[in-house]
Formats: C-alpha cells, structure tokens, sequence
C-alpha cells in the first residue's frame, strides 16, 4: 500500500496527509482517529463544570512549573535585603525570601503566582461543583462508579495540594495551618508523637518541611492527580458521555455535536474563556499578600487566621469540638483533637459511598446513561443536600471569628450553633428537599395530566371563571414521563414452601427497610400513566 | 444488549427508552418518544450578511487578542515593577501585575470568545445520534478470556507448585519492608523533648519588645507582655524550635484576684508566667481581655482563665495554660524558678 502511494507521481498526498501517514504507520492513529474525531458530546451548561476542574489545573501545572524556576524551598535563614521595604533587615527563611522575590523582583512573577493561587481555589471548588451535579444527577450509576472514586480521589488530594502548595512561602499565616496540621498529628493516639518528629525532621517548626512539602507538592500528589486525571478522561471517553432525557435521547444512543470541530471549539475555547477570567481575576484581586504577614515565627500570630476555603471544613470540625482530653496510665488520649481528624474523611466520605449504597438498595445492574432529574429522586436528592447543609454548617464553624465580627454575634453562640447544628442541621435540610421534591413530582404530574398553565381566564357561559390550560406536546410529555420509578423490594415470603420459617437475615431487612424509604408510596409520586392521561383528555374534551 | 445483565427482580422498571425504540411514535402512546425535534435553521444558515456578521464578529475577538498580547509585551518592557498606581475602585496595586494581568486576560478571553462565538454561529449545529455499545464484553469473549487465563495459569504451574507460590508472595510482601525502614532517619525519635523548653533556674525574662531583662515595675496591671528566655538569640539556628515551646506571656493581677492557690504560691507581687503556646494545637495566644483576666487564642477562640490557673473555660483546648514559676533575683530583675513543670503546647499521647 506505501509503495502505491509513494509510486504515484501523478497524485501526491498533501503534507498534512503525509505527515499523518507516517505518523500512522508508527502510532495507528487513524484507527484512534475513525472513533473519535467525530464522537458525539451532548451539550449542557453543566457539563462544563467538569471542563473547568481539568483547565484549572493545566493553568495550575503551567503557572507551577514557571514558579519553580525562581522559589528556594529552603528554610535556611537568610536576612531580607530586596526591594520591599518594610521586610529589609528582617530575619527570614530562604523560602520566604524567594516569595517576596517573586512577588516585588521578578516582572510578572506576582501575576503568575495570584493566578497560581486563584486557581487552586477555582480548581478545587470546581471539583466540588462538578461532583454535586454528577451526584444530582446520578450520573455516578453503573458503569461510571470507578469514574466516580477517581473524581473523589482527585479533590481529596487536590486539596492536600492545595494545603501543602499555601504553606510553602513560609509565611505566618500558614506556618500557623502547619502547626495546626502538627497539632493534630500529635493528637493520634500511640505513633503521634513519632509521626510528628519523622514528618518535622524532629521538633517543629524544624528545618525541613518546607523541602519536604515542596517535593510532595510539585511531584508525588500532581503526579497521581494527573495519573487518575488521565485515566478519568480516558473513560468519558470509553463510557461515552450522559445526556438528560429528551426527545430521540435514550439510554442506548448519544445526541449531541461532534468533537470536530464543534465540541472542539467549544471546549478549547472555554480554556481561553477560563484562563483568561482567571488572569483578570488575579489581576483586580490581591491573594494571599505575605508580604503583608511576614515571615513564620512560632511565637507570632495575626487574628481572623483563616485557611484556603477547601480546609475551612476540617477547621470547623476543630474549632467546633469540645476539648475532650483522657489521661489514663500515664498516656494522653487527645479526643478533643483525633475526633475532628477522624471525622474529617469520615464527613468527606459519606458523598463517595452514597452510589454503593444505593445500587446495593436498588438492585439494579443495568448500565444508565439517562440522567436524572434530582426530584425524581427525593432520597439521593435529600441527602446530598444534606451532606451540602453538614458542609457549610462546618465551613461557618471553621470561619467562627469571622461570622462573630462581621455579624456582630457572640463567638460562643455561633459555636454552639455548629456543635448542635452539625447534628440537626443535616436531617432538617434532608426532610425539607424531600418535601420540595415531592411537590415538584406532584407539579410535573399535574402538567402532564392537565397542560401547562397559560395564565389566560375563561369565563364560561354560566359564568364561572376558569384557567385555560394548554395541552403540553408530546415531546415534553414524554420528557416529564421518561424517568423510571422503582418499587420497593419485598422481604419475601418467611416461610419457604415446605413450611418452614425462613429467618431474613438482617442485611436483608435492612435493604428491604431502606428500600421502602426510597420507593415506597410516601417517598415518591407515581408518575401518571397514559390511560389516566386519556381518561382525563377525553373527560375535558378540548378547550 | 445481550451482554447487559438481564434485570430479574420484579421491582425493576423496564428498560428506558426501549419500549418506544428509535423515536417511532406510537398513535396510542401520548408519551411516546417523537424522535429528535426537527433542526431549525439559525439566522446565519439561512442569511449570507448575518454569517458575514458573524465572521467579522469572530476575526475582530481573534485581532483584539493579538492587540492585548502586544500590549502585555509592551507593559512589561515600559512599566517599572515597583511602580504602584491607583486604580479605582481596587485601591493602590502594582501597575505591572495590573497591566499585565488584564492584557493577559483579554489576549486569553478574546480567543476563547472567538472561538465559542465561532462554534455557535457558523458551524453546523444539527443534532445527531450515535450509537452507544454495552461496556461489558460479550459472553464469548468473556469465555475466551476465562479461558486464556486458565490456560496461562496452568502453564505458570502456580497452582500445582504451591512451594513456589508461597515463596514468591513472601518475597514480595516482605520486600516493601526495606522502603519502611529507610524512613527512620526522616527524624530523631521524640524521647523527652517535647517535656523539656530552655527555662531553666536563674533564667532571666527578657522582654520581647525592648529585649531588655524585666523588672517587676516594668509590668503594669492590665498590660500583657511577651517574654522569652535569657540567652536565646534569634540568630540562633534552633531559634525557632525554641521559642516555639518557650514563649510567654505575663500579666500582672491583683494578688487577691488570683483564685488559684498554686498560681499564687508560682506568681511575684500578681505577676504571672503562662506558656504562650495554646494547649490545643499550639498557636500562639495573643488575646487579653484585662477586665476578665480571660485570654483567648485567636485561631480555635479557646479561651483561658488566667486568674484561676489558666484553666480552660471555652473553646477547644484540652488542658490549662502551664504556669512558669517565676521570681526576682537579688538585681530586682524576673527570673524564672525552673522549667515548666508540664509539657507546653498540644496534648500527645506520651504526656500523661
């Protein structure tokens, strides 16, 4: 076949195709090509938030990568002799030195690292964002639910990034987030101490984790993270994207553009789009101003500490906890210390769990690719909302100092609110969303039963005053009605058909149990049947 | 579909988007699938000025991109980095990182622009359908690969030379044991250091601002002092590790005000010695309020009694503020009595 192309003068292949061919003839990319070029992505708004998780952290690893080039990760002391003046003469780490460098010395260095920062926090609250619309929408279910722990390894380790990258600089605000992080490690009952000292190289603050840090920070955890990336792309890709249900969409077809060139555009695009905010951005708004903290001392400290948003959920959880400490045979259980750190995957958790759990509950094995409406499932609905009302009940309680001062509220009060609310806030806000998606339920019932409300007033012959309601069409009706209902499971008989009494085993009633709390009649609305649909149209005759 | 795992319980509901296959609507079915809705044509696809419009809307973000890249060149080359400039309403900001910034941002945003602006109204916006196949395999290339594993496998003989597997799991379970030992020399073991801090007998408090040794008229009641240890030079190369365990702060009471009979019996004249690191997760306390005597840490807001013994009375902290016993010395200066008596900072489990 390559000597017939080679061979013929008469019709040379244009450069692009031959610079393809030989790429093809050592990577086989257009057999890769033939199934993806055009490969068909759905288009939704809320499809994009994933998109600006993956482009914060390229801007993330390139801003990065320009950072190392001029960042000492040394805790050598050095004294400031550079161009800002009111650090001249002060005794400071070479880390701290290499930032104020950055920030005053360097032309654009300043810009870099606010855009490096401004990511980190937009990359991690993308995350956030992107995993309630996919929890939502139950996009999780069969067969993404390993897609769905990689995400969640990657914001549980962007957030450790994210701590280990703002306590680089050294500075006095987040030597005060290490001492914290110190703290809690010295809480682990029997290998704390020991733990501490092998992390610190000895006692903190020591001479060594901002080296240590640096390596953890630039290579191990981005090194996973782009690992588990690559591979929670590579199955978008395999699984080929979700859609809502609409029209000619089913759960066995994709509707939407090609990649070339519409998607193409599109999403290359919206890097453009989301990089170039990010610069505005970190232009217009200063973060994270150490020149304005000073260098880390551990006898120093400024008030309202606060840490990047993503850790203000573990900060509640300590500052929230009463101070429990046991003293038993000369040892020191720190439980007012070990809890919140134990509580702090443990809260974290519960979200990553949920798609087990529920396809445990349901049974189901089928493959979904038709997402949900988040009220056609009250439960999963009411307990992510749950687990979104447990997050900010802590976020309040880690930003305790600041809620009293802009509030003017009693410090102590907002922290017994956290102490009470991290228990009862979650179950009112899950009983709330289910009621709310119950109506809604009853709402797209009643739509699809008897029309859309057309606000026009009829006044019949009689003179009685009706609403006009207008028939929706068939492709609405069929939106409203495509979702499945399940029903609950039954225990079973007890007694097999030998007449014997057959024990359900507790897992088994405890499915059945949670069963019946999400599918049982109170917990969801039947969805209205055609021949109810008939009845009723041919009842009302025409309007 | 074949591969797909045949819902047997009853509860399931039936397949969606099955029983009305492929969009054909069925007359008796009102919620039947109608099918994708038929394309509708965008003003560019049927009027040739508008897509002009929109080709020139496209190529103007393209050009304004190429106008913000050059002036980020010239920003940088013209405005010095230590020029400040006052932009309203954000204050006073560096005029490069300002400069830089948003003609960076404009260069970025004008070719994403272009770029959407392009997808949206000049290329072809018809919906399609494609296929989507089960992720599981098929049944009989599922059998082939069972079979292929069994066949490797029993070609490796693991299962017929059980003394062979046994050794190799051993060898590689033991293997990652060299990884943990090398991490012993990460640090010292912690024996007794974090019990001990450089107070010691003798030991003169020297004030953290004058750096001067403090006298008991030095300390005024109401005011809150910083002190450390006589002999700890912030040259010094352990300097931070030290003071991160012998800050301290001293107040002074009225006698009478102090409650505790200990802290009484370890005070000078009311004058006080508490650890300034919090016994919670060791920031520094900073917070006096002098009509209450309480002190308050500003990171947890854990909150100290200092006329009772320093005992916790909210907030997260486990334990009282440890008391340095504290005197004068025949020159009339402060002097500690000796190290604290309990360790200073967070609770561990070695403390007791």
């Amino acid at each position: 076949m390559s000597t017939a192309t080679t061979t013929d003068s008469q019709r040379k292949a244009p450069a692009g195709e031959r610079v393809a061919d030989w790429a093809d003839g050592r990577l086989g990319i257009y057999s890769l090509a033939k199934s993806n070029m055009r490969k068909i992505f759905p288009d939704h708004w809320s499809f994009m938030l994933g998109e600006i998780c993956l482009y914060s952290f390229i801007i993330i690893i390139l801003t990065g990568v320009y950072l190392t080039l001029f960042f000492h990760p040394s805790m050598n002391e050095v004294v400031y002799h550079g161009p800002y003046v009111p650090m001249q003469g002060v005794p400071m780490s070479e880390a701290f030195a290499s930032t104020l460098d950055i920030s005053f010395d360097v032309r654009g260095g300043l810009l870099i690292r606010q855009i490096h920062h401004w990511s980190a926090l937009i990359f991690v609250a993308a995350m956030v964002v992107h995993m309630m619309r996919v929890f939502f929408t139950g996009a999780f279910r069969k067969p993404r639910e390993v897609n769905w722990i990689f995400g969640f390894l990657l914001l549980v380790l962007g957030m450790f990034t994210g701590f280990t990258g703002y306590s680089l600089p050294d500075d006095l605000l987040s030597g005060t987030g290490v001492r914290f992080m110190e703290g809690a490690i010295l809480s682990v009952p029997i290998v704390g101490t020991y733990l501490s000292f092998f992390l610190f190289g000895g006692e903190f603050p020591g001479g060594d984790f901002v080296a240590r840090f640096y390596s953890i920070h630039i290579l191990l955890l981005p090194g996973i993270m782009m690992g588990l990336l690559v591979a929670h792309l590579i199955l978008v890709f395999y699984h080929k994207h979700t859609q809502y249900a609409g029209p000619g969409k089913t759960n066995n077809n994709v509707v939407g553009m090609p990649l070339l060139p519409v998607y193409m555009a599109k999403a290359g695009g919206f890097f453009f789009l989301v990089f170039g905010v990010i610069a505005a951005i970190a232009a217009l708004a200063s973060i994270n101003p150490i020149w304005a903290l000073g260098p880390y001392r551990p006898d120093h400290v400024s008030t309202g500490a606060q840490p990047d948003w993503y850790m203000g959920m573990p900060e509640g959880l300590i500052r929230a906890m009463p101070g429990w400490e046991i003293n038993l045979w000369g040892h020191t259980l720190v439980l007012g210390v070990f809890i919140p750190l134990l509580l702090f995957p443990l809260v974290l958790g519960a979200i990553a769990v949920w798609p087990f759990i529920e396809s445990w509950v349901t049974g189901d094995k089928r493959e979904h690719h038709l997402l949900d409406r988040p009220r056609n499932v009250p439960t999963r609905t009411a307990f992510g909302v749950a687990w979104i009302a447990e997050y900010i009940v802590l976020l309040i309680g880690g930003g305790n100092d600041m809620f009293a001062q802009y509030f003017h509220l009693s410090i102590n009060n907002i922290t017994w609110f956290v102490r009470i609310g991290f228990f009862v806030v979650p179950v009112l806000a899950f009983i709330a969303t289910k009621r709310i998606c119950l109506g809604l339920q009853r709402r797209d019932h009643d739509k699809v039963l008897h029309g859309r409300e057309t606000g026009i007033i009829k006044r019949l012959p009689h003179g009685e005053f009706v609403e006009v309601h207008e028939p929706l069409p068939q492709a609405k009706l069929h939106t409203l009605t495509s979702h499945e209902q399940y029903q609950p499971i039954e225990l079973g008989p007890t007694v097999d058909e030998n007449g014997v009494e057959r024990k359900p085993k507790a897992m088994e009633k405890l499915r059945a149990k949670l069963s019946k709390g999400f599918y049982a009649e109170n917990n969801q609305i039947p969805k209205p049947t055609v021949e109810e649909y008939k009845e009723i149209q041919s009842g009302h005759g025409h309007h | 579909m074949s591969s797909q795992d045949i819902p047997e319980e009853k509860h399931l509901p039936s397949e969606q988007g099955d029983a009305h296959h492929g969009g054909v609507a069925v007359a008796d079915d009102p919620f039947a699938d109608p099918g994708l809705p038929v394309h509708k044509p965008r003003i560019q696809d049927i009027d040739e000025r508008a897509a002009k419009r929109s080709e020139r809307t496209v190529a103007m973000l393209f050009t304004l991109s190429m106008l913000a890249t050059i002036g980020f060149i010239a920003a940088y080359v013209t405005i010095p980095v230590d020029k400040y400039v006052y932009v309203f309403p954000i204050g006073k900001v560096s005029g490069l990182n300002f400069a830089l910034g948003l003609t960076l941002g404009t260069a970025l945003f004008c070719i994403g622009a272009g770029a959407v602006h392009w997808a949206r109204t000049l290329m072809s916006d018809v919906e399609v359908a494609d296929e989507r196949h089960a992720i599981a395999a098929p049944p009989e290339v599922k059998a082939k690969v069972l079979q292929d594993f069994a066949d490797g496998a029993n070609e490796s003989a693991i299962g017929r030379r059980p003394l062979i597997r046994n050794t190799m799991l051993g060898a590689l379970a033991m293997l990652p044991l060299s990884a943990l030992v090398i991490m012993r020399d990460l640090g010292p073991l912690p024996e007794d250091k974090l019990r001990k801090t450089v107070w010691a007998k003798g030991k003169l408090l020297i004030n953290q601002n004058t750096m001067e040794p403090l006298r008991p008229e030095d300390v005024v009641v109401g005011s809150l002092t910083f002190a450390m240890p006589e002999g700890l030079e912030e040259t010094q190369h352990d300097f931070q590790n030290q003071i991160a365990k012998a800050a301290l702060m001293i107040v002074r009471l009225q006698p009478q005000d102090i409650k505790d009979k200990r802290e009484l019996e370890w005070s000078h004249d009311g004058i006080v010695a508490f650890s300034k690191i919090c016994t919670h997760v060791g920031c520094p306390i900073s917070l006096y309020e002098q009509q209450t005597h309480h002190v308050l840490c500003p990171c947890h807001q854990s909150t100290f009694d200092l006329s009772d013994g320093a005992r916790v009375i909210f907030g997260p902290a486990g334990h009282a503020l440890p008391q340095l016993r504290i005197g004068v010395n025949d020159e009339g200066f402060l002097e500690a009595h000796g190290d604290f008596e309990e360790p200073v900072g967070p609770a561990f489990w070695e403390r007791g």
